[in-house]
């Protein structure tokens, strides 16, 4: 299949005003033996409400896209608008702004600040950007179970404690677009499953986008929709 | 801005987790910012206190009529120049003695007295003229100068010529280690009837120089109010000496500031990342650290400022002996700074700390909010730094020639100096990886070639405390070298000097006379050798002269660094003069040729047939024929005098001739106790020194243990895979401390030639432009054993903490490495 | 009032030259020329009446006694008829009886003020020295008083000679002078053979005057040179205590009457008694007749308020035995010198019943 959606998935998508559009994304890496291209003109939507897995082998290149649509990183070529901001024509500092304020990150590791305790950590995205509510955080930590938690320091907590107050982190700011890449990775089956339920839960009650890179087809197929991300390019599946 | 402040409260977090960190960084900071601040304490006191000296009388500003060839002159200049309408103010200065202790003798003229003089301003000069003048007169000090004499208001102490001073009455605004006192009580004092050392200019009178010159013709010189004064320029060389010192001290302080704020950036690398990611802009975080560094600079500097102060207050009492001996300065003993000293030390702590925190404010500008995980790229990295090492090791080598080709000034002596050592630090990694290199090739053992493979990963973490190390050995190699082989030559040269078994200073020279003529009849005293002094001014600097009687002790004993061959003979017939070492060098004159010095009367040429060493002494020195000193110097002092004696006669000529002529004495001492005297002046100028360069060493030592410490985290991760695979953790525990100590020991190792490197330039190029003698260059071995050993300790103790964590890690904690939960 | 002084000596010392040394001296009001006059005296000399003058030996100083001083006023005119005063005076304190010695042990304190008065302009400035070194001092043969590089010497040097020629300077930032004077009547012995009484209660001076001198030289205000001609009187006094202890100041007139005649009034005033007055009328041939003191009225008409004081600047003065009615004024009402005492000197003119000039003194306002 070629590069992007059909023509009625183009339609269903764009109904429902999409809050995330990327378009011809490309990107390469140089190394001493030249440029290697990792994305090669990749495009999609999201809606607000809507969760999109992105799967593929390890090095597919999963985790770059999710860099340039996190806007942590700049794209060769291509676009990506969200909320109807170009990301592409920000500069640093209104991107910045828009990392602050309407997207929250999981990553594999290494999420928290280890000096902050769990409290600290879960309301630091929102303080930053000012959005800070702490009847929302109360209910976030209650709904992920962190209560007990809230007094320790990250380096006392398992990978899956770890992971929630990520997320928890993630949403207190309630963002318009939730990324996470591999956010079970480091994680077992069981207590994956458990994050990824919540995670779930919490997105639908927010209302934000969810765009989630994993290699796992068990959790993809937990998501709405899933693509696959293949020599660079697209494949929905 | 909330961005930056939630920034700054997520960078300030790490140090509640890590307070150990902190404290080395404050502590850091803190002790370089004392260092420094306290030796620009005791410079600036001192700077204090010889202006004091002369704005007391004057009021700073005034300008002052000398003796054009410096000493005193005849106070019908004084009543000549007011009557022909100068107006002008005498003044009479000279050193007088109370028990032990020396004082300055100020005569002043309170009704021609300048309106601007601290003295005038705080007492009318009428209630002064009525002091004066009423009953016995009074005699002005500063409390705490009557505090040092030991004296109460009303007290009239003795000089040593036998003169009463007037009842002593307090008066804030005297000058330090002075007494004020009416110029004709002066004159008395001092046995100088009719004479003057200075007239001030009133401050409000029109500059007539015509005028002057015309009435005084060339017996005056003037000085202008802004001169240097010729104390501030005497010592100079002693302040820049302490200020390198203090300069050195702080450089090595911030290698600790340096290495614990790195190792912090290194720590907190991920948080900046996670922050960068949640959206924090780059500029936010820059002035969120640079807030940070901020906050650090006024904690640290304000508590480093006032270290300052209690080092300075410790340190002064030697200094303020030393300056009085040498110079015969007096300065006073209470510290007593202004607001700018304080804002200075601070300024200088914001300084070393943004310094040492640049690097890390640019990696934070650039930082990309992701990270790439490269986990093996150290390597890389490593060969980076150290390639990057050699370069600026390299190009402090080219600055530190450069140092030397510049000339034979005592700045460019100290930039080499400093240029040498930076380059020496700059290199000790490279060489050390070197080192380390070759290890690995040469072990078999496994564990061994680990010992040396790990051992470079180690370098660059403790590469700035290692540095800092090397800098401080090689400063006490190079300072110890040096004050060891000026004791060694000073003794020897004090007994060659010093020849006479008793050495006399009569009160007036009538009583000289009496004196002499008693000493001719008595059959112990072999010889009488008179050691008048003069004094003049050759080209910007004042001179000594001291007349020298033909007697084979000069001849056997007086040591002389050039010679014509006919030296004493020469000496006493013909116009002939010894100069001393630095007079020679000053003047560029060497032996044969001829110099002008300026007499009572006339400018006499006379040759140079001898140079000899002068230790300690600021002035230039010429050594005359006695009888052509009576005849050129009206002036010469015609007091002191040499006697030599059997020794064990000694001690019953000195009491006989303390009983017979009690009062004619002014000063009788044998040549054992001025010896003493002479070695203990000595001892305390150098005392400051030593002090400094031990506290260097401390400082050093301190962030050797800071850096360990802090690294001691990484090291459990890289120990961790070694220790899984079965080595036992006190084994791996002690190859860290061998690892450390054999670091130190390189470090001590290269140490050594360096600080003989800093003992040369010390001895042959600072030394010589700072004050103009030049020391033989000594090697003291049994030095170099000291420091290795020193070095080895300090290297163990900084170590033994760290160690001894490691030796007692929990497995779990070893454990956690793997388990990516770190 | 020491303090008093000193604030409005500085004011004053601004539109004036050097010698900010006064404000310094404020405490030597209690020394100073008020003080002195006053107060103990113990140790010191008295002056005795029947004691005869010499010359030229009283031109010299008088170390046992507390306070002397030489003093010469001069009323003169330029080419154009402008008038002119100038005033110079030396004091010598003495800070402890019998102290003259040679060298800086020396007791006393010289004190010199010369002023330049015209009509618009009153300069005035201060010297002050001490005495054993040579800086100040008065020779008696040949006659020389000087203090820094002003003088009041004789210009024939031979050894009988007094004061009958005389050169007159002073010099200053703003201002200087040099006069000829030039005697042209004999030396008058005031008072009694120059005892001359000062207070009912006996305090005395000796006092003598030469009234007699003619003058001539160079003024130079702020540099600009104007030669002048007139009259000059000279003043010689000394004593140990010429105040009594209720006196505060007096009022001193010395009157050139046109036709050759002369006239010292002293008006010695008490804090509750009344004013002690004396004069000397002197004829053109200096034959003195010494004047009663109901034969003397003096008294005040105009005040003027002048350094923060109310100053008597007209006067009318009368001599019942002589037929003498007249009203004085001030060339400068504003002859005030800012010294150290403080006080106003300065040439007048006046007229009535007879015409001529002289200078006025009033001290202890």
């Amino acid at each position: 299949m070629s590069i992007h959606a059909t023509p009625e998935h183009l339609e269903a998508t764009w109904k429902a005003a999409p809050m995330l559009r990327v378009e011809g994304l490309c990107k390469s890496y140089s190394t001493p033996q030249g440029a290697i291209p990792v994305l090669r003109g990749v495009g999609f939507t999201l809606a607000a409400g809507a969760s999109l897995a992105l799967t593929g082998e390890s090095g597919s290149g999963k985790s770059t896209l999710l860099h340039l649509v996190g806007a942590l990183d700049d794209a060769d070529a291509g676009e990506i608008f969200l909320d109807d901001a170009r990301l592409t024509l920000l500069s640093e500092h209104a991107r910045a702004a828009v990392r602050r304020e309407k997207i929250g990150v999981v990553f594999q590791q290494f999420n928290l600040i280890p000096s902050l305790t769990v409290t600290e950590n879960l309301g630091f995205q929102a303080r930053l950007a000012g959005r800070y509510d702490s009847a929302w955080q109360d209910e976030l930590t209650h709904r992920l179970g962190l209560t007990e938690l809230s007094g320790r320091y990250p380096e006392e907590l398992s990978g899956g404690q770890q992971q929630r107050v990520a997320i928890g982190r993630a949403l207190a700011v309630r963002p318009k677009l939730l990324l996470a890449d591999e956010p079970t990775g480091n994680l077992d089956e069981a207590s994956g499953d458990k994050v990824m339920t919540l995670a779930l839960d919490l997105v639908a009650a927010t209302g934000c986008g969810f765009l989630m890179a994993t290699h796992s087809e068990r959790l993809a197929a937990r998501l709405q929709r899933r693509v696959r991300l293949e020599s660079g390019l697209l494949a929905p599946q | 801005m909330k961005q930056t402040l939630w920034t700054l409260a997520a960078l300030l977090s790490h140090w509640r987790r890590r307070p150990g960190n902190l404290a080395t960084l404050v502590a850091g900071l803190a002790v370089a910012t004392a260092l420094w601040s306290g030796v620009q304490a005791l410079n600036a006191q001192a700077r204090m206190s010889y202006d004091a000296a002369t704005a007391a009388i004057s009021g700073g500003g005034a300008r002052t009529l000398v003796a054009a060839r410096g000493g005193l002159f005849d106070q019908d200049l004084f009543v000549k120049l007011r009557r022909a309408g100068v107006d002008v103010s005498p003044v009479l200065e000279g050193a007088a003695r109370i028990g032990d202790k020396t004082i300055r003798i100020i005569g002043v003229e309170p009704v021609s007295l300048p309106r601007a003089s601290p003295i005038a301003h705080k007492r009318k000069r009428a209630d002064v003229l009525e002091d004066f003048f009423s009953g016995e007169g009074r005699g002005f000090a500063a409390p705490q100068t009557m505090r040092r004499l030991g004296l109460a208001e009303g007290a009239q102490p003795q000089t040593e010529r036998g003169r009463r001073l007037p009842p002593l009455a307090a008066l804030a605004e005297a000058p330090p280690g002075a007494i004020v006192v009416d110029i004709g009580v002066a004159q008395r004092l001092l046995d100088r009837p009719g004479a003057l050392s200075r007239l001030v200019i009133a401050d409000d009178a029109a500059p007539d120089d015509e005028r002057v010159k015309r009435v005084a013709g060339e017996a005056l010189r003037l000085v202008a109010a802004d001169d240097e004064s010729e104390l501030a320029r005497l010592t100079d060389s002693f302040h820049l000496n302490l200020t390198a010192f203090g300069f050195l001290a702080f450089l090595v302080g911030l290698f600790i500031v340096h290495a614990a704020y790195g190792l912090a950036f290194e720590q907190r690398l991920p948080t900046l990342r996670t922050l960068r990611a949640l959206g924090v802009a780059p500029p936010n975080l820059v002035v969120a650290m640079a807030c940070e560094v901020a906050v650090l600079t006024l904690v640290a500097g304000g508590a480093g400022v006032i270290g300052g102060y209690a080092i300075a207050q410790a340190l002064l009492p030697d200094v303020a002996k030393s300056l009085e001996s040498l110079y015969g300065a007096q300065i006073s003993e209470s510290l007593s700074l202004d607001l700018r000293w304080f804002l200075s030390g601070l300024v200088m702590a914001g300084a070393g700390a943004v310094l040492a925190a640049a690097s890390g404010f640019a990696k934070a500008l650039r930082l990309p909010p992701l990270s790439v995980a490269r986990p093996i790229a150290w390597r890389a990295e490593h060969h980076r730094y150290l390639r990057r090492q050699a370069a600026l090791a390299f190009l402090a080598l080219v600055a530190a020639a450069c140092a030397y080709g510049s000339g034979e000034g005592l700045a460019s002596g100290f930039a080499m100096i400093g240029c040498s050592l930076l380059a020496a630090a700059l290199f000790l990694p490279v060489a050390l990886a070197g080192a380390l290199a070759l290890g690995e090739r040469l072990a078999r053992r496994p564990l061994a070639r680990w010992f040396f493979a790990d051992g470079r990963q180690e370098i660059s973490g403790l590469s700035l405390a290692l540095m800092a190390l090397l800098i401080a050995l090689a400063a006490n190699i190079g300072v110890g070298g040096m004050v060891e082989g000026f004791r060694q030559t000073f003794t020897r040269w004090l007994d060659a000097r010093l020849a006479a078994e008793i050495y006399f200073e009569a009160a007036t020279p009538a009583d000289a006379r009496d004196i002499e003529a008693w000493m001719r009849m008595q059959k112990d005293i072999s010889a009488i050798l008179p050691v008048w002094r003069a004094k003049t001014r050759i080209g910007e600097g004042p001179v000594e002269i001291v007349g020298m009687t033909p007697h084979e002790t000069y001849a056997a004993h007086f040591p002389l660094l050039e010679a014509a061959p006919d030296v004493w003979t020469a000496l006493h017939a013909e116009d002939a003069v010894l100069v001393s070492e630095q007079l020679a060098r000053r003047r560029g004159v060497g032996l044969g040729a001829v110099i002008g010095i300026p007499t009572s009367t006339q400018v006499w040429r006379a040759r140079i047939v001898g140079i000899f060493p002068d230790y300690g002494n600021p002035k230039g020195q010429l050594r005359i024929d006695h009888e052509r000193l009576k005849r050129y110097f009206d002036d010469a002092s015609g007091v002191h005098y040499g006697l030599r004696i059997a020794s064990d006669a000694t001690a019953r000529v000195i009491d006989n001739m303390q009983r017979r002529f009690d009062g004619k004495i002014a000063r009788i001492i044998d040549q054992s106790e001025l010896k003493g005297l002479s070695t203990d002046v000595f001892e305390r100028t150098f005392a400051v020194t030593t002090a400094l360069s031990t506290l260097t060493l401390v400082v050093s030592g301190v962030a050797l243990f800071a850096s360990l410490l802090t690294l001691s985290d990484m090291r459990q991760a890289r120990i961790a895979p070694v220790w899984a695979l079965g080595a036992t953790r006190r084994k791996l525990a002690g190859l860290e401390l061998m690892r450390v100590m054999a670091f130190a020991a390189v470090a001590a190792i290269c140490a050594t030639p360096l600080g003989l490197f800093m003992t040369w330039c010390l001895v042959a190029i600072v030394n010589v432009a700072a004050f103009g003698w030049r020391l033989p260059f000594h090697v003291f071995p049994s030095q170099w054993l000291v420091v290795f050993l020193i070095a080895l300790c300090a290297a163990f103790l900084a170590a033994l903490v760290p160690v001894a964590r490691l030796a007692r890690a929990a497995p779990t904690d070893l454990l956690k490495v793997f388990s990516n939960e770190r | 009032m020491g303090a008093a002084l000193s604030r409005r000596s500085a004011l004053l010392l601004a539109l004036s030259s050097t010698s900010a040394l006064a404000q310094d001296f404020g405490g030597l009001g209690a020394l100073g020329a008020l003080g002195a006059l006053g107060g103990n005296a113990t140790g010191f000399a008295f002056p005795k009446p029947g004691t005869p003058l010499v010359f030229p030996k009283d031109h010299g100083a008088h170390p046992e006694f507390r306070t002397e001083w030489w003093y010469v006023t001069a009323n003169l005119k330029d080419a154009d008829g402008a008038s002119y005063g100038v005033q110079w005076t030396l004091f010598r304190f003495a800070m402890a009886p019998n102290s003259a010695r040679a060298g800086w042990d020396d007791r006393n304190l010289w004190m010199a003020h010369a002023a330049a008065t015209s009509a618009g302009e009153h300069l005035y400035a201060q010297k002050f020295a001490r005495g054993g070194i040579g800086q100040a001092g008065v020779e008696a043969s040949p006659f020389r008083a000087y203090i820094d590089d002003w003088l009041l010497e004789t210009r024939n040097v031979t050894a009988s000679a007094g004061i009958e020629q005389l050169r007159v300077s002073a010099y200053d930032g703003i201002f200087a002078y040099t006069l000829d004077l030039a005697a042209k009547g004999p030396i008058v012995l005031q008072g009694e053979g120059g005892y001359s009484r000062k207070s009912d209660a006996g305090q005395a001076s000796y006092y003598y005057s030469q009234p007699f001198f003619t003058a001539e030289g160079v003024v130079a205000f702020h540099g600009r040179k104007t030669q002048v001609s007139g009259r000059a009187w000279m003043d010689r006094e000394w004593s140990s205590q010429p105040l009594g202890p209720d006196q505060k100041g007096w009022d001193w007139f010395a009157l050139h009457l046109d036709g050759g005649a002369g006239l010292m009034l002293y008006r010695m005033r008490g804090i509750k008694a009344a004013p002690f007055l004396f004069g000397n009328w002197i004829d053109d041939e200096g034959a003195t007749s010494p004047l009663a003191r109901d034969d003397i009225a003096i008294e005040p008409l105009e005040t003027m308020r002048i350094a923060d004081r109310d100053m008597p600047i007209r006067w009318r003065v009368r001599i019942g035995s002589r037929g003498v009615d007249i009203r004085t004024q001030p060339l400068n009402p504003r002859s005030w010198m800012g010294t150290d005492p403080a006080y106003w000197e300065g040439p007048i003119r006046f007229s009535g019943s007879h015409k001529g000039e002289g200078y006025l003194e009033m001290t202890g306002y």
